[in-house]
């Protein structure tokens, strides 16, 4: 049996439970109140499971030196803390594996955009954020990337990738992205 | 070339009236902007008489009400319905509604088509006209007729000059957070004629007004990097002012006009120049490897504010215009950023984030006597109205997005303005010619 359908059918055998418990929890309707008005009461509509189709799967697709492979094999996102902007050993992982997979594409161009939270004005964040991406773009540097193949943008804190007003939501958006320009498959 | 609504605005011309010898009350009405206002004094503005004199009115009104420095009456409770402006109106009734001030007026139009509007101030309890003055104009005009009346009453009882004739240049915003449409747009101070000069294209940001009301810069993002335009409000000329291979921002006009200080930052240091904007130089004002933004000039143009985290977090700080003499004037606890130098040149207006909320404040040039007036989740952008005496910003909400909002200089008086939309980055015109 392949995966694809034991997978299916497991998500059947869930669905079926899922049914039959809230069918148990499901109270009955109330009896009608009295009143001297006769009102039909119509029944609860009938529970009908959610319709859930097998889930299929199968080995990544992403062509090799393609823009997806870059963001699987490497990533193309790294995070910093607030205020700061220097590379954390998190993002050290992912840039050195940015440098190796620009190092397999040397035809390959990017642009590293940094980012801020909206915990701070316009202007100043401009400026970190270009702080940001030259952290970014002098990491890729130091590991072999020629720097003629990195450009640098600031979107300070105007292009947010979580809408959120929390700090979930902030760490998210300090951030420099590399964005792929030339030269991907 | 964005697309431009062209405003066309004809002279308003002024004429002293002179229709009434009445003798000039002696001035014991008036109002302290410096004390902000406890009690908004009471002024009566019944319709005027003639074509649009209600509306003009009503602009009137609005517009004094709107400063929080005067309290319209009610309509209603008048029982002189109609004082015209060359006979002197019956003090009693007005003194009995406790009216201090009443202004009248009358509209004609002439054998040529324009708007001429009369209007007398009076001065209830001293029983005497303060001011009288005739304006005419195009009749598609009559909205800065009436701004221009409540200047000259707010001039009159303040003695300071007042800002209702003035537009506010502003970045109009919409969609989603994580995809902010951000287009380029002018309104009046009251919210009425707004249209947009840029159709969303590319991001725009901080647009400042020349020392003329014709002339502005501002930022434009886009996702390959930004630069700095210059637009001619009247002719829709647009163009970009140099070319830098990092990012640029922060443009501010000298008061002459002749120059914009900016931010360029290279290699990730941000530092600020000025260009001269006949000759196209540019010169570096600081060197330090901190950020330096949000330049702003005293009205001078001997000296400029700006921001910088030389020390540490963000701080304000002054230099002459050729860069000397740099030092820090702010030493309060928190961050502070986008200093603007008020157009009096007494005040620094700022946004100092303490914590987890945001503050707009002024301090004096040297950087004492700070005093913060507003608070909120995000707060920031103050622009001085050409007075010296209110300061809009933009504010917003979590999970909202931001609005124009005002505050006086004390802090008591702040409220939304009148843009319905989603905005931010306002910047005060003069007052228009």
């Amino acid at each position: 049996m392949s995966n694809t359908i034991k997978t299916g059918l497991k998500l059947v055998a869930i669905a079926g439970l899922t049914f039959s418990i809230a069918a148990c929890a499901t109270p009955k309707p109330p009896p009608p109140a009295p009143t001297s008005i006769a009102e039909p009461t119509a029944p609860p509509p009938e529970y009908t499971p959610p319709t859930q189709g097998p889930v299929s799967e199968s080995p990544s697709a992403a062509i090799p030196g393609s823009m997806q492979d870059f963001v699987i094999s490497a990533g193309d996102r790294v995070f910093f803390d607030t205020d700061a902007y220097t590379i954390r050993p998190d993002a050290a992982d992912i840039l050195s594996k940015q440098a190796d997979w620009l190092a397999r594409y040397p035809a390959v161009r990017v642009r590293v955009e940094g980012n801020c939270d909206e915990r701070g004005t316009r202007e100043y964040n401009f400026a970190l954020g270009a702080r940001r991406a030259n952290s970014v773009r002098d990491f890729l540097v130091a590991h072999g990337v020629d720097g003629a193949r990195i450009a640098t943008v600031s979107y300070g804190k105007e292009r947010p990738i979580d809408p959120g007003d929390d700090e979930s939501a902030w760490s998210k958006n300090r951030n420099g992205h590399t964005q792929i320009t030339d030269g991907a498959q | 070339m964005p697309k431009l609504t062209r405003l066309a605005f004809a002279a308003v011309i002024l004429t002293a009236f002179t229709g009434l010898a009445a003798p000039a009350a002696r001035a014991d009405i008036t109002v302290d902007v410096n004390q902000g206002v406890l009690q908004p004094m009471p002024i009566a503005i019944p319709d005027f008489g003639g074509a649009q004199g209600a509306e003009i009115a009503k602009v009137v009104e609005n517009d004094l009400e709107g400063s929080g420095l005067f309290r319209p009456l009610d309509p209603s409770t008048f029982q002189e319905k109609a004082p015209s402006v060359n006979v002197q109106p019956q003090f009693a009734a007005w003194k009995q509604i406790n009216a201090q001030a009443l202004l009248d007026g009358q509209t004609t139009v002439d054998s040529d088509g324009r708007l001429k509007v009369d209007f007398r101030l009076w001065d209830v309890f001293a029983q005497g006209s303060l001011i009288g003055f005739q304006y005419s104009s195009t009749p598609d005009n009559w909205r800065r007729l009436a701004h221009k009346i409540s200047d000259a009453v707010y001039e009159r009882l303040t003695g300071e000059k007042g800002y209702f004739d003035t537009r506010v240049v502003f970045v109009a915003e919409s969609g989603p957070k994580i995809k902010r449409v951000r287009r380029l747009a002018i309104m009046d101070q009251d919210g009425a004629n707004p249209s947009y000069m840029t159709d969303g294209a590319y991001q725009v940001f901080t647009p400042r007004f020349s020392t003329n009301d014709q002339e502005i810069t501002f930022m434009a993002l886009r996702d390959t990097g930004a630069s700095i335009y210059l637009f001619n409000i009247e002719t829709g000329r647009q163009e970009t002012l140099g070319h830098f291979t990092g990012m640029v921002f922060a443009p501010r006009f000298s008061p002459d006009g002749t120059k914009v200080a900016l931010s360029v930052e290279k290699a990730g240091n941000t530092d600020i120049y000025v260009m001269d904007l006949r000759s196209r130089e540019t010169r570096r004002l600081t060197t330090d490897p901190g950020i330096d933004t949000s330049p702003s000039f005293s009205p001078d143009g001997s000296q400029i504010v700006f921001n910088s985290d030389r020390g540490g977090g963000p701080q304000v700080y002054v230099m002459g215009v050729d860069g000397s003499g740099q030092h820090r004037i702010s030493f309060g606890d928190g961050r502070y950023t986008t200093p603007v130098w008020s157009p009096h040149g007494d005040l620094i207006a700022f946004t100092k984030q303490t914590g987890s909320t945001f503050h707009i404040g002024v301090m004096r040039a040297d950087g004492s006597d700070e005093h913060i007036l507003t608070t909120s989740y995000l707060d920031e952008g103050p622009t001085w109205a050409p007075n010296g005496r209110v300061i809009m910003f933009s504010r917003e909400t979590p999970g909202g997005g931001a609005r124009l909002w005002t505050v006086d200089v004390t802090g008591r008086v702040s409220r939304a303005a009148a843009f319905p939309g989603g905005a931010s980055d306002p910047a005060w015109s003069p007052l228009l010619p």
